[in-house]
């Protein structure tokens, strides 16, 4: 079964969130969003959820006990122990017994949190915590994962262990759409969305999205137009309209396609 | 400094709420302060019952509002109605001489209508004071705390307790969860309804031991009222929490609900010594129709034919906030059309 929205438009208000998204997450994959602040990526993923009224368009989503959830906060109970926390989920999600016993084991194992089954969630620390709310959202083995930015202000390692974490899941079938501001993590999903502004950039495998970016980016020692440059590292980057010379690719790696593409739709609105 | 001061004052004219705090409810203090805090009853409820009762009710001081004579009357029926709290004053004339009967459990008309007759001879009127001999105030104020700590535990508490879900990102867990808003609701208010009815009957009890309130009602009837108003109150509690974002903000939306119950349900200030425009506010408020119900219950022993107007009241305000809390939750749970497990 293949999840997604189809032409969604999210209002809050005057403003509008989502404009036209059309996104589709598929068994077995992977859908990375990516985008700035205020891109819509949240929005996306609770419309998904089913937590967003769309104002027109379509949702098509599993029943709340086939999805799993994981919002910006975590979404863990801070006064609850970890065990406290799975036996809640478990039994809201329906799970129990030895099933639950086999699952709880099987998670906390692969999280490492195995150690820190009797601490207060609150008490664990940042990344710990976000592997904890991702075993409760895999905990009744949902066919479609939703995370929000699950690693952000994660640490380096803990951040390797989440990606294991969400592959595996991806690997045992599910479909997973995940919004992350880290773009390494996002060209290794399957697919690719960027938003800018409520509005689908670029989308597609990591490659097509390199592929599809309008213009080019080039690497320059000096940038001749500082509005369509940015620095990365010791070097800049320059955006341009044109197409790459024959032969040199249209731009290196995603963080400088998502910065280029939203460059190139600023010169159509300018 | 001034960089400082200035960042504050932004913050602050950001913050509707606090600015609210700051500004209105001073003023609002200060006026309801100035017209219910007023302990001179300038009037007293009487009746007077027996064969002189026209007569007596003729001579019958300014201060007390003589509002029904019944010349059939016994000196039953004259205790009967104050038990029944038809009046504060009761005189009966069936007795030589008269007897007034008054109401101990309304405190301050008691202690306003003893000093009144006080200055009758005692040879044409003796005074029993009913239900609170000694005028105690610690009878009186007993059976009202009751109801003002449960309004303190149901809102705050309760309250408190939902926005943390909210405030920790875990309501929009619980919205994309296979439960029904109904019971993500009953799940979340049961443990404080439960937890308030025991605070209820811990400072019931501790107050009946502690300041010798007499029990004299009906201890089913009690809990009947004190359930409703925890409705109520509860429902008050939902309520805050899905229009306060932070911990802090329903904190404040449950002082603002606290202070006028304190002031106008007419535990410390009686109703019947503010104007009309204030005691109507005191008339709206559920605490004012529980301090009725359980000093009617504990102190005159009133049963549900006199005490039905305050229960039917709290079950219609616990029927019309309850409701319009679940859906106001309801809502923040589901906004979209929920695919049901």
């Amino acid at each position: 079964m293949t999840w997604g929205v189809t032409d969604l438009t999210v209002t809050y208000g005057a403003v509008t969130a989502l404009r036209s998204v059309t996104v589709s997450v598929h068994p077995g994959s992977i859908v990375a969003v990516v985008g700035g602040d205020g891109a819509g990526k949240t929005t996306l993923l609770r419309a998904l959820a089913g937590a967003v009224r769309p104002a027109s368009g379509s949702v098509n989503g599993p029943t709340l006990s086939h999805l799993g959830f994981m919002p910006t906060t975590a979404g863990v109970w801070r006064e609850l122990t970890v065990d406290q926390n799975i036996d809640f989920v478990g039994a809201s999600q329906g799970v129990s017994g030895v099933v639950l016993a086999a699952r709880r084991e099987e998670l906390l194992e692969a999280a490492g949190l195995a150690a820190a089954r009797d601490r207060a969630a609150g008490a664990l620390s940042g990344g710990m915590r976000q592997k904890l709310a991702f075993s409760l959202a895999m905990l009744h083995r949902p066919p479609l994962l939703i995370l929000d930015e699950p690693s952000t202000g994660v640490d380096p390692v803990s951040r390797v262990d989440l990606w294991r974490l969400i592959s595996t899941a991806a690997a045992q079938g599910a479909a997973v759409i995940m919004a992350t501001t880290y773009l390494d993590e996002a060209e290794r999903a399957s697919r690719v969305v960027v938003l800018d502004a409520g509005e689908v950039l670029l989308a597609g495998t990591p490659a097509e999205v390199l592929e599809n970016m309008p213009g080019h980016v080039s690497v320059v020692p000096a940038p001749s137009d500082r509005k369509r440059a940015w620095r990365r590292g010791r070097t800049w980057r320059e955006w341009s309209p044109a197409d790459p010379p024959a032969g040199t690719p249209r731009v290196a790696d995603l963080e400088d396609a998502v910065v280029g593409a939203a460059l190139a739709k600023a010169a159509v609105h300018a | 400094m001034r960089a400082m001061i200035l960042k504050e004052f932004r913050e602050l004219r950001r913050d509707k709420r606090t600015m609210a705090m700051l500004i209105a409810l001073p003023i609002v203090l200060l006026v309801i302060f100035g017209y219910a805090a007023n302990f001179t009853i300038d009037e007293i409820s009487a009746q007077v019952v027996g064969p002189q009762a026209d007569a007596v009710a003729a001579q019958a001081p300014e201060l007390f509002k003589v509002e029904a004579t019944t010349a059939s009357g016994t000196s039953q029926d004259a205790k009967d109605l104050v038990r029944d709290n038809k009046a504060d004053v009761v005189i009966d004339t069936n007795t030589m001489p008269a007897t007034a009967y008054v109401d101990g459990s309304s405190l301050f008309a008691a202690q306003t209508a003893v000093a009144a007759f006080n200055l009758v001879p005692k040879e044409m009127l003796t005074v029993e004071i009913l239900f609170n001999p000694d005028l105690t105030t610690a009878w009186v104020m007993v059976p009202a705390l009751v109801g003002l700590i449960l309004t303190f535990i149901g809102t705050i508490i309760t309250s408190i307790g939902l926005v943390r879900e909210r405030q920790t990102g875990t309501l929009e867990q619980l919205a994309v969860m296979p439960l029904r808003p109904i019971d993500v609701i009953v799940g979340k208010i049961a443990p404080y309804f439960i937890l308030a009815s025991v605070d209820m009957l811990i400072v019931t009890v501790v107050g009946v031991w502690l300041f010798d309130v007499p029990f004299n009602g009906s201890v089913w009837l009690f809990a009947l009222g004190a359930a409703i108003f925890l409705f109520v109150v509860l429902g008050l509690g939902v309520l805050i929490s899905t229009a306060s974002r932070t911990q802090a903000q329903a904190i404040q939306l449950a002082i603002m609900i606290l202070m006028p119950q304190i002031l106008l349900s007419g535990f410390i200030f009686p109703l019947n010594a503010m104007p009309s425009g204030i005691a109507a506010i005191g008339y709206c408020l559920p605490l004012t129709y529980f301090v009725q119900l359980s000093q009617g219950v504990m102190l005159r022993g009133a049963g549900i034919d006199s005490l039905w107007l305050p229960l039917v009241v709290l079950a219609g305000m616990a029927a019309i906030i309850f409701t319009l809390a679940v859906l106001r939750f309801r809502r923040d749970l589901a906004p979209s059309d929920r695919r049901a497990a």
